[in-house]
This record gives structure tokens, sequence and C-alpha cells, in this order.
């Protein structure tokens, strides 16, 4: 029988299935960060169970970590108590800590992947619905709760049953001035924000192989914003290579039979999808969104929406709701929404080729007066290979914060934070009332878009400060 | 996990279609260690104003809906970010039985391991049963029937039967995962062997 990738990553790691299709998944790798873990490590402890594998598990402090200088800890009380705990917890139960004074911390799904822990073929859990993000190395790789976290924790399976089969296939090549965040807004757009529920994604296709493992990462980080808890992507050589020599990546006589393994990891040609569709990149350009759910795009040529052109009265509804929270009159021209801040970062376009994007879209030109930007780089690591390219000073010098890293205002958890009706384009992954700051009006765009919206003062196309 | 077997009540109607969940519960209140403690701040930016006084308008500040043990919503409830403080806070509050006609999937799940149920329904049904918070009159929820009573009328609905059982039980998932260990021992005693790098051994 064919059986696609996910089936494959499935059956492999099946300890246990009850008639009913419920079933025990082993986890290979589990990644926790200060906000939904202490509640899961509390757990343990009041039913006095133990961490079964602490060393498939990797922590790090992302959510709440101030992103200016970070010598004197943490002002915010309610912030530090939850960086302590993890610190606290992980001691206890012997797991690896990457902790905020480290070089290696990062974002969650950006230091997994950066260190070697996402690997092909693994299921990959994480208290984070962006974990989707590692399915880019062709590993099952998705978010859950905190009860689910203690369950890891407890027992280094999860309880599961089995989701469908839904492929999108991307095909041609990416215009120029278009990216990855372009390809997976557009998807967004198309399959609605719960096109996806119950399924994982697979994405394949010309124009998938084509991208860069960053530029993977960026749509699969982006699945579960389109409904599906995992999207995945077949591992190729570009795959391999990246993860040759990382720290944790396996070694010597390991890393070729790894290597043997990975190589075999894909969809047979005659596998059965429950649900697929296409797309052609010549017809992706330059995406924004301008309302408050992530299928609310249009491209950088188009203009808002009008409710009264819409017959499906909840549709009518959301639109006028999200039109009155962004303060937008329908019909207006994407490019004449101004902007008030940008925010360059989080788990979707934090990584080094976002920023060095960004920075080839804003080199010799400054951003616009009244806007305020800041870049906050996805790692420490990421932070140091960028200030060895030389990128932060074209971003200092075109007028941008340059940050320490973390998820910042992605979600706005920490000091960073959008004031009410302030109006930000951001790199990140979800426009949600209220996301990065209470009355906070969010555009998500791609890292060059946010670069073009910084040096114009309002949404405009990337491809105008192209070289 | 408290065990969830029937429940009636005057349902609150809230017709927003994709709830997320920061909209259920902001970031500002993620800082928690615990559990308890977030009903007062659930559905935080509908129901209090900058100053942080009550908006009488939103249905769960008005009697008799502040004591609703139901909620019914617009589909695709409960999507975005993967935060258990979602589920934490409805039920904190008090709400332990949610009706849409769709979930995303992770809020789906975290409401099970916390004893709530989220049905799910036809909108028409849900329109039907939206009158009965209009006109404050309590519907019935019976898990075991698998159906909702609302005047003459019932409503029966589909549920997994493993979580249907771990519901009406209360059961603990961990405690029974961890009956399979001997299943799991030998899974990593074959995982070790074929595919060694996964423990770096």
């Amino acid at each position: 029988m064919p059986y696609t990738l996910y089936d494959k990553i499935w059956n492999e790691h099946l300890v246990y299935q009850q008639e009913d299709g419920t079933s025990l998944l082993f986890v290979d790798r589990h990644l926790i960060h200060e906000v939904t873990s202490p509640q899961a490590f509390e757990g343990l402890r009041n039913s006095n169970r133990n961490v079964r594998q602490p060393s498939l598990t990797l922590a790090v402090a992302d959510h709440n970590v101030p992103t200016t200088d970070r010598s004197k800890g943490i002002d915010d009380k309610e912030s530090k108590i939850q960086v302590d705990t993890l610190e606290a917890n992980c001691k206890q139960f012997g797991i690896k800590l990457f902790g905020m004074n480290d070089k290696r911390q990062g974002i969650v799904h950006i230091i997994g992947p950066e260190q070697g822990f996402t690997q092909p073929g693994t299921v990959i859990v994480c208290g984070d619905s962006h974990t989707a993000t590692h399915g880019a190395f062709g590993s099952l790789a998705f978010g859950i709760g905190t009860s689910e976290v203690e369950h890891v924790l407890a027992t280094q399976t999860l309880v599961q049953k089995k989701a469908k089969n839904f492929r999108i296939n991307v095909n041609g090549k990416l215009p120029l001035g278009v990216t990855s965040k372009d390809v997976i807004l557009q998807i967004i757009g198309k399959i609605g924000t719960a096109g996806g529920t119950g399924c994982v994604i697979e994405y394949s296709g010309s124009l998938i192989s084509s991208l860069s493992v960053e530029q993977r990462m960026t749509i699969c980080n982006m699945t579960i914003e389109g409904g599906a808890r995992a999207g995945l992507i077949e591992p190729d050589q570009k795959i391999f290579d990246y993860l040759k020599d990382k720290p944790m990546s396996p070694k010597k006589e390991n890393w070729e039979k790894a290597l043997n393994n990975w190589k075999n990891l894909k969809s047979d040609r005659d596998a059965k999808f429950d649900k697929e569709i296409s797309l052609e990149g010549k017809e992706i350009l330059p995406m924004v969104t301008w309302g408050t759910s992530p299928q609310d795009v249009i491209t950088i040529e188009g203009k808002v929406p009008n409710p009264n052109d819409e017959k499906d009265t909840d549709r009518k509804n959301s639109i006028e709701r999200s039109l009155k929270y962004m303060g937008l009159k329908p019909d207006t021209a994407a490019k004449d929404i101004k902007i008030d801040k940008v925010f360059i970062g989080s788990c979707t376009n934090g990584r080094i080729e976002d920023l060095r994007e960004a920075a080839k879209i804003l080199k010799n030109k400054t951003k616009a007066s009244h806007v305020e930007a800041m870049v906050v780089p996805g790692s420490g690591l990421v932070k140091q290979q960028a200030e060895q390219e030389g990128l932060d000073k074209i971003f200092i010098s075109s007028g941008f914060e340059w940050r320490e890293p973390g998820c910042s205002m992605c979600l706005a958890m920490n000091a960073d934070k959008l004031k009410p009706e302030e109006r930000c384009a951001s790199t990140s992954n979800r426009n949600f009332e209220g996301r990065q700051g209470r009355g906070g009006r969010t555009h998500l765009v791609s890292p060059g878009m946010a670069a073009a919206a910084a040096i114009s003062g309002n949404l405009d196309d990337v491809r105008k400060y192209q070289n | 996990m408290k065990k969830f077997i029937s429940i009636k009540s005057i349902p609150a109607y809230l017709p927003i279609v994709n709830i997320d969940t920061d909209m259920i519960i902001p970031k500002q209140f993620l800082k928690t260690i615990k559990r308890t403690g977030l009903g007062k701040n659930l559905f935080f930016e509908l129901r209090y104003d900058d100053e942080g006084n009550k908006i009488e308008d939103f249905i769960l500040n008005q009697k008799p809906y502040d004591n609703s043990k139901i909620l019914i919503t617009g589909k695709n409830f409960g999507c975005g970010s993967s935060r258990e403080h979602a589920p934490w806070a409805l039920l904190d509050f008090g709400i332990t039985c949610v009706i849409s006609s769709s979930y995303a999937d992770i809020f789906y799940n975290n409401c099970f391991k916390n004893g709530i149920l989220p049905i799910i329904l036809e909108e028409e049904k849900i329109k039907e049963l939206s009158e009965y918070s209009h006109r404050k009159e309590e519907i019935s929820v019976d898990l075991n029937e698998q159906k909702i009573v609302y005047g003459n009328n019932e409503a029966k609905f589909d549920i997994d039967p493993f979580k249907k059982k771990c519901l009406l039980e209360g059961l603990d998932d961990i405690a029974l995962s961890l009956e399979k260990s001997d299943k799991i021992t030998s899974f990593e005693k074959n995982l070790k062997n074929n595919k060694p790098w996964i423990f770096n051994d």
C-alpha cells in the first residue's frame, strides 16, 4: 500500500493503538519554554511522577524575555517568576536549558533547527502552536497544550488520533520580490483559517523544492494559521547539508545511519491524499493582511474589501468587525495605509536570511521620520551572525533599533508592544485583535515588505526598492 | 480531572466567528504559573474597557449570562495559539460546555484534558439553540446520551467514544498511558537499535 510521508512517520512512532484508532505516539524531540510548561511540572510533582527521558527535551526561555539590556535581569515581576521557574524545573528534572544569557538562547523554533535538535523523520512537539515550523525538515511537528506537555514529560508519548492527508503543490518560480512568506499568506487566504483543520499538510512541487531551508521553515511555521497542526516537506540534500555538523546532529557512524534513513523519507508516488490543491508561483505577488485573521490577505496592489460586496452574513459581519478594529475604510488601497511601527523578527521571519532580505532593501536608505522600527533577531546566534555580516549597522543607520533575541512584539508578552490604534507592519504570524498590544493594528508582511513600509511610512511594494 | 456527565444552564450566545485563543485569554495573563484564577480575565478585551470597567453590552457581563455554564459561539472557535490557559479561563469562569459548528484542533483537544465538553453541531441547530439564550431559557446537555434538550426538542451530537469515556469518568490520561509502560520501554529499546542517533548514543 502506498503511504504519504505523514503516514510513514506516524507508523514508525506507533507505540500502541486501540481498536478505535486512539494511539500512543512516541515523541523523539520535546521543546519547552517558560509560558506553557510551569503547570506541567507542577502536575508531575503533585502526582510524584518523573521525566521519562530528560535527554529528549530541550528548554529555552523566549516568550517573556526582555529584548533590551539584560545585564540587570527582568524588571517585570511575573515574567521573572516564569523564567526562574523554568530554570528551577529544568534543574530539578535534569533537562538541558539555554538560559537568558546563553548566546544560544532564542526563539524555541529557531534554536531547535540551529542546534540540530530538529531532525528529519522525528516526531517533535512543543507547547506552542508554531511547532509546525520544524516540519520543514520532514518531521511531524505540532503544538500541544500544557496537559499534553505533562504527558510527554511523564511518558515520552502522546495520545493521538490520525489526521487526514492534505497536499499543497506549489510549482514554478518565485517572482522578484516575492518570498515564502507571500506564498504561505496566499495559501492561507485561499484555504481559510480553518481550511486545514484535522489535517497534516504536505507542501510539495518545484517551487517548494527550490526554497532554502529557512524559507521552508517560514511556510511550515504558518501552517497552523491555516488550521492544520502540522505541515511538512520532504527532506532533501539542502536539509542534510544544513544539519551536517550542527551541535546536536548525529555524528560519525550515526550520521551515516541517519542519512540512509532520511533519504527514504518521502511520500510514495501513488500515495493518496484526502485533499489536494495547487498554486502557480507566477500568480503570487507581495502580500499584506488587512484584517484581524491571517486569512484576510490582499496583494500590495489590492484594496481592502467592502462588506457590501459580501453575500455570506457571517463573512460580512466579520469583515465589518475587522475593518472597525483596524480603523480602515472599505476599498482603501493597500499602499494608502499609513503605518506607525515596523517589527522584524519572530519564529516566522527572525532568521538570518530574513534579516539579510530586509537589510538589502534598507541599505543606504532611512526609515520615514514618523515610523518607529525594530529588529529582534530570532536567536543569539542569528544576532551574532548578522553582526559579523554588518547587518546591524545597516539597520541602525536606517533608523531601526537592534535588539536582543526573543519572541518580543510577535505576541507582546514582554515590554515590546503596540499602543491602542498604533499600526504596525510586522513580519510575525498573527494579526489577531490585541495580539501585539491592546487595540494595536497588525499588518502581516514579509521582511522585505516590512523594510519597504519603514522607508515609505506606509504599506508599500518591496519591488519598488529592489536593486 | 472533574467528570462531565450532564449540565443544565441558560446558554450565553457569542456570535463571532474565528474567536482565537488570544481573544479568549490575552497574553498578559499567561504569566501565571497556576491553572486557576483566570476566569475573571476570560475575554478580557471584550469584557473590560481601557479603565478596567465592565463593558455592559458584553454578554458575559449581563445577568443571567454571567452564570452561564454553556457558551454557544461562531465557527472555528479557539483558533491560534496552543495556550491551555484558554480552556482554564473558561473553566474558571464556570463554562464547562461549548457549542460551535467547528473548533481549532489544539483547543478542541485541550478542552477534554480539563473536563470541558466541546460539542460540534450544524449551524442550523446552533441558530435554534441561540434562541434559548435570547429568551433566557435553560437547555440541558447529557453526555452519556449525547444529546442536547431544549424545550421539547432534542439535538444529538457525535463524540469520539474514548474521549467520551475519559470525560464521563474523569480519567487521568497520564495514568492510563503509564499502564502501557512496558510497551513504551520495548519501543525505546527498538529505537535505540534501529535509530541510535535519536538518543545521541
